[in-house]
């Protein structure tokens, strides 16, 4: 910006526009499109193809079905992707409540250095996951950890190696990614609105559940989604932490490619990474048009 | 609004403690488990040992030549791909910014998945061909470039965002016709020119690459090879403090990194409206 001419800032697109030499304007994107399809289509494009291939155990010859998917949707497989699905919706309810909360409680304040640190420190934490997450947990509250040792939470029945473990795990990168995710919208809230709901004899409650909320809501979901998808998509952390004592779908196909299980289970492996791509894309097509939903308030 | 604000006031304060209680917690308790070991007392010991153990130099230099690679690749395809879309290809502009949200929905694991199914053709179909000893070749355990084409891909996203952001703050076609009309050839206009007004956006760029690149641990741990996550796992069935301390440095080294981002973006931008972003 310091150095931005001080002409008028016109839009990108006047009618002054040089001639355009159209025919070489995309050679600089090229190399850039031909990486990703090298580097990312045939990856994806191999996962598809194996997804349906099943080798034939005997002959070796290979055909394509849909087996794998069934097997994929069935016993063990089947309960690490509804235990993935359940510990992300969970953690992601709580994460959304809570950084609501949170998110409120910073924009109401009447510091605004509160405000400027809580929003740094969400946008540090909230790119917090992995290893060093788990390992602070462990660190805490894991067997031997220090909370667990001072307060004897072991003889309580507390196991962080656990359902509810990861879920309070997760809280920890999920809620500043509720927070970065809400201010913006909770920053769109008027105060004139708040004003005009009190002149019209509105009770607190009654703003937040007639006005506030029906404003929120499409950027509450939009984080509910992103933050689902997250959890989803989560690996390191689990995997440094509980090993396999909860089943998850990630852990799964961990196991499955590394050949843990059973021999010719990669295949199988393959097709549950085509159910989270395809749950991780209904993520992001609920999430974006709920996301240009909510900027609407914002303008 | 005074009266309503003084009203929830405990309510707030309830909040504020109880996050900060939650957030500052696990990383106090980490500090304490590396000191306080049970039955030796309060010592620094785990820190001490640090850089003595076996793979601890190796893994975070194989860590940082990775994400120097990373940074180099991803901003040479991407910082002149984004110019030119707003120069002279302006209609390709949504297939680049879909192309670039794609790693988005597929989640590493699954990612890492069709890598390794990508690698195996190595060995099963492509033996005898040329392409063999490419596949080996970016498999050299010294220096896996399949990591770093996996996690270039990876980066597109916050890179296409923060260069997307720096964009638009300027005025692309102006500066560059006020370079060309001075007698500026394209190499010169965009290096001396656009490149300079986008500094800050490539240094966010680089940075969240940066962290992105050392935190890094399913690709890397699942096709075999050894950076510095994968180590502070490998170590800590062994040496718990010692796991735990190396944590402890390596979140402080990369908040640090992000901190400084953070000032960096919210500085001399402040007159901007980041927030919207």
């Amino acid at each position: 910006m310091t150095a931005a001419p001080a002409l008028a800032p016109a839009p990108a697109e006047t009618t002054a526009a040089p001639v355009r030499r159209r025919s070489a304007g995309w050679v600089p994107v090229l190399p850039l499109l031909v990486f990703v399809v090298l580097s990312f289509g045939v990856p994806v494009l191999a996962m598809l193809n194996g997804a349906f291939t099943v080798k034939d155990p005997t002959g070796g010859a290979d055909s394509y079905s849909s087996a794998n998917f069934t097997a994929s949707l069935h016993g063990a497989y089947l309960t690490a992707l509804l235990g993935s699905i359940r510990l992300s919706a969970v953690s992601a309810v709580l994460a959304s409540v809570l950084g609501l909360l949170l998110a409120q409680a910073v924009v109401t304040s009447r510091f605004s250095a509160l405000r400027e640190a809580v929003l740094t420190a969400s946008g540090v934490l909230a790119n917090f996951g992995g290893v060093p997450l788990a390992f602070a947990f462990v660190a805490t509250l894991g067997n031997s950890g220090v909370l667990t040792r001072h307060l004897g939470l072991t003889a309580l029945g507390w196991s962080l190696y656990s359902f509810w473990g990861l879920t309070i795990t997760y809280l920890y990168f999920l809620i500043p990614l509720m927070v970065l995710t809400i201010t913006p919208a909770l920053d769109g809230l008027r105060a004139q609105w708040r004003e005009a709901a009190q002149n019209n004899g509105a009770t607190n409650g009654q703003y937040w559940r007639h006005v506030a909320l029906p404003v929120l809501t499409p950027s509450l979901l939009g984080g509910f989604v992103l933050l689902f998808g997250s959890a989803f998509a989560a690996y390191a952390t689990a995997a440094a932490m509980v090993g396999s004592s909860v089943p998850l779908v990630t852990l799964q196909i961990a196991n499955a490619i590394s050949g843990n299980v059973l021999v010719g289970q990669e295949n199988v492996a393959l097709a549950l990474s085509l159910d989270m791509i395809v749950v991780a894309g209904l993520v992001m097509a609920v999430y974006l048009p709920l996301q240009r939903r909510s900027t609407r308030w914002l303008a | 609004m005074a009266r309503l604000t003084a009203r929830t006031r405990p309510w707030r304060a309830a909040i504020l403690v109880c996050s900060a209680v939650y957030f500052l917690l696990p990383l106090a308790a980490s500090v304490v488990f590396t000191v306080d070991v049970p039955g030796k007392g309060p010592n620094a010991d785990a820190y001490q040992q640090i850089f003595g153990t076996a793979g601890f130099v190796s893994s975070l230099r194989l860590s940082l030549e990775l994400a120097v690679a990373t940074i180099a690749i991803v901003l040479l395809l991407m910082v002149p791909a984004m110019v030119a879309l707003r120069l002279r290809a302006p209609r390709l502009r949504p297939l680049v910014e879909v192309v670039c949200s794609l790693p988005l929905v597929v989640p590493p694991i699954a990612f890492v998945a069709g890598i390794g199914t990508v690698l195996r053709w190595g060995p099963d179909h492509l033996a005898t061909t040329p392409f063999f000893q490419t596949f080996v070749a970016i498999q050299n355990p010294s220096f896996p470039v399949v990591l770093v084409l996996a996690y270039t891909v990876m980066a597109l996203p916050f890179v296409y965002r923060a260069l997307d952001a720096g964009l638009r703050a300027m005025d692309v076609r102006t500066l560059v016709e006020a370079a060309r009309s001075c007698g500026a050839g394209w190499p010169q206009a965009l290096v001396r020119v656009v490149l300079p007004n986008l500094r800050r956006s490539v240094l966010n760029a680089s940075f969240l690459t940066l962290a992105l690149v050392l935190g890094e641990f399913t690709v890397a741990q699942l096709l075999g090879f050894r950076p510095f996550a994968v180590w502070i796992v490998s170590v800590s069935g062994e040496q718990a403090q010692l796991s735990v301390a190396v944590s402890v440095l390596s979140l402080l080294l990369t908040w640090m990194l992000l901190l400084m981002l953070a000032s960096f973006s919210g500085g001399r931008a402040a007159s901007r409206t980041s927030t919207k972003e």
